[in-house]
């Protein structure tokens, strides 16, 4: 049944990107397709890399709730960039190429991932509420002492990190996407290969211990591969509130399995149906008076709240 | 053979565990029993690995727990902690196929699917098999994990107090399996237990414990006596024998 279902979550995956390139063509192909293809190449990219990161971070904490993106690794991806610009100066950041840039950022990001999260996970193991509020909290600093430091850089050098700063998917940075692509690809065949140990994983620690597994390590792989992707994501559209917690919350309902050789995937298509989906019916059909941010973030943390509240009845 | 010896650990600061040395011969049930907070559980789980060991040695034959892979521990040695929640939404087949993980990481073949359904129907949860553990009673749910167990196929088997939340018939139908696992199968089995006339009924052997120090060990007969449950538990409960077995009045 779930290759079935997964197969259908393919062909439709298929369908919203040929729709997404073929419809509406007021201009040349010659001109459209790599146009187009490249942007269709970012979005899917940002499908998967979400929700990868979404699947192996609900995995390595057992809860269905909290994603990267609400426990601040967005965030902090900005706020790494901002300090980047403050300690450098726009104009050396905006000069050195964007590719270096984005890996240096992506390797600061596992670091502090590591050292805030690693530790965090240690000891609030299945501290389900103090989870929850430790990102709320973090999310909240790091935003602050983004926006605070935003207030002091120079406002000519303020444009290089506004664009990372809020959700966007109009206007994508697409010279990234060929290392985000290879980025991308690497982390996801990392996830991948480790499927089986994923499963032992979200059985709990103990459970973990006995089956032979090594939680710790795989926590530490796990938040690795998260930080890697979150860059992806967010150095391509930006923060992304609530599209992981929607599209991992739509995979679960879809397929429903305890297995990451079906999550994974499944979480993967529904992500590229979503966004693609999405962004071709805005985009192309209502002209973009909406942007498609703000429906996922309407409907993410429609989710968020219904899981929220149904934990909270239990 | 499981051999602690020189065991001490703390917690916070809090020594729960004094120079344990324990030594488990192969085959057999051994219950352990002792008051809230004797650091039983602390044993097991250190036995087990599921906490890093701070002084003291344990070999699981020729095996080192913090030394040895922690793979090749799994086939030999399962643990079942207390209160073990499982947070994935599992059929019960698919929970006792997660205990073949250690020999197959993975890449299940048919000698785990055999070894699967053969835990199933030696549980009795073969009728069972494709229920969703949240829809199982507490019974059920306890005997699914110890089929998940069973299915890891290892020569040892500890139990932190598995009968909680088992009615009677629960309770002895589990008893009754682990005795005849030890007798049948050649297993060895160490079982936390709370009440002492269920470790007097199937226990070959009974080690108390008390404030983080073993005081007291050896068939039923000979520990459960009124003066040794004065000494482990401060209770001054009479001792019956009846059909030649111990019997704690309560």
């Amino acid at each position: 049944m779930p290759a079935r279902r997964l197969a259908v979550l393919g062909l439709a995956a298929l369908a919203v990107s040929a729709a997404y390139m073929l419809v509406a063509a007021r201009a040349p192909w010659s001109f459209l397709l790599p146009f187009r293809g490249e942007k269709l190449a970012a979005l899917i990219l940002v499908a998967v890399a979400v929700s990868t990161a979404t699947v192996l971070f609900q995995t390595i904490t057992q809860n269905r709730i909290l994603t990267p993106a609400i426990m601040g690794f967005d965030a902090l991806y900005v706020l790494l960039l901002t300090i980047a610009v403050f300690l450098l100066g726009g104009q050396s950041v905006v000069r050195l190429p964007a590719q270096a840039v984005f890996l240096t950022t992506a390797a600061a990001l596992i670091g502090a991932a590591l050292l805030l999260f690693g530790t965090l996970l240690l000891h609030a193991r299945g501290d389900l509420l103090r989870m929850v509020l430790t990102g709320i909290i973090f999310g909240v600093l790091f935003r602050s002492l983004t926006g605070f430091l935003q207030r002091l850089i120079d406002p000519n050098e303020f444009s290089v990190i506004q664009v990372a700063s809020y959700a966007r998917f109009n206007d994508l940075e697409t010279d990234l996407v060929l290392i985000a692509g290879f980025v991308t690809a690497g982390a996801v065949a990392v996830a991948w290969r480790r499927r089986a140990m994923w499963d032992v994983l979200a059985l709990g620690w103990d459970v973990a211990v006995n089956l032979g597994a090594r939680p710790r390590r795989g926590q530490i792989e796990a938040l690795v591969l998260i930080a890697l992707l979150v860059s992806v994501s967010t150095a391509l559209v930006g923060p992304v509130a609530f599209l992981g917690l929607l599209v991992v919350s739509l995979a679960h309902v879809i397929v429903p399995s305890p297995h990451h050789a079906v999550l994974l995937p499944a979480a993967a298509l529904v992500g590229v149906i979503v966004l693609v989906g999405g962004q071709t019916v805005l985009e192309r059909l209502m002209g973009l008076e909406t942007p498609l941010s703000v429906i996922v973030d309407l409907l993410g943390g429609a989710v968020f709240l219904l899981l929220i509240l149904r934990q909270v009845r239990r | 053979m499981i051999r602690v010896a020189g065991l001490r650990h703390r917690i916070g600061g809090v020594p729960i565990l004094h120079d344990v040395d324990l030594v488990l011969e192969p085959g057999g049930v051994t219950a352990l029993i002792g008051p809230n907070g004797a650091g039983k559980s602390t044993l097991l789980s250190l036995i087990a690995r599921l906490q890093p060991l701070q002084t003291g040695r344990i070999e699981v034959d020729d095996l080192v727990v913090g030394v040895s892979p922690t793979d090749a521990l799994a086939r030999r040695l399962a643990i079942l902690p207390q209160r073990t929640e499982i947070a994935p939404r599992l059929s019960v087949r698919q929970l006792v196929a997660f205990g073949r993980y250690p020999h197959h990481k993975g890449r299940a073949g048919p000698p785990d699917l055999m070894a699967v359904e053969a835990a199933l129907e030696r549980f009795d949860l073969t009728p069972l098999a494709d229920r969703m553990l949240d829809t199982l009673s507490g019974g059920q749910r306890q005997r699914a994990l110890v089929a998940m167990i069973f299915a890891q196929a290892a020569d040892y088997l500890l139990l932190d107090e598995p009968l909680n939340n088992l009615d009677i018939a629960g309770a002895r139908g589990l008893m009754a399996q682990l005795r005849t696992l030890a007798r049948t199968a050649g297993r060895t089995i160490l079982i936390v237990l709370h009440d002492i006339n269920y470790a007097a009924a199937y226990a070959d052997r009974i080690v108390a414990m008390r404030a983080g120090r073993i005081v007291a060990s050896g068939p039923p007969a000979d520990v459960i006596t009124a003066a040794t449950l004065h000494a482990v538990f401060d209770s001054d409960a009479a001792v019956e024998t009846v059909r030649g077995r111990p019997v704690v009045l309560v």
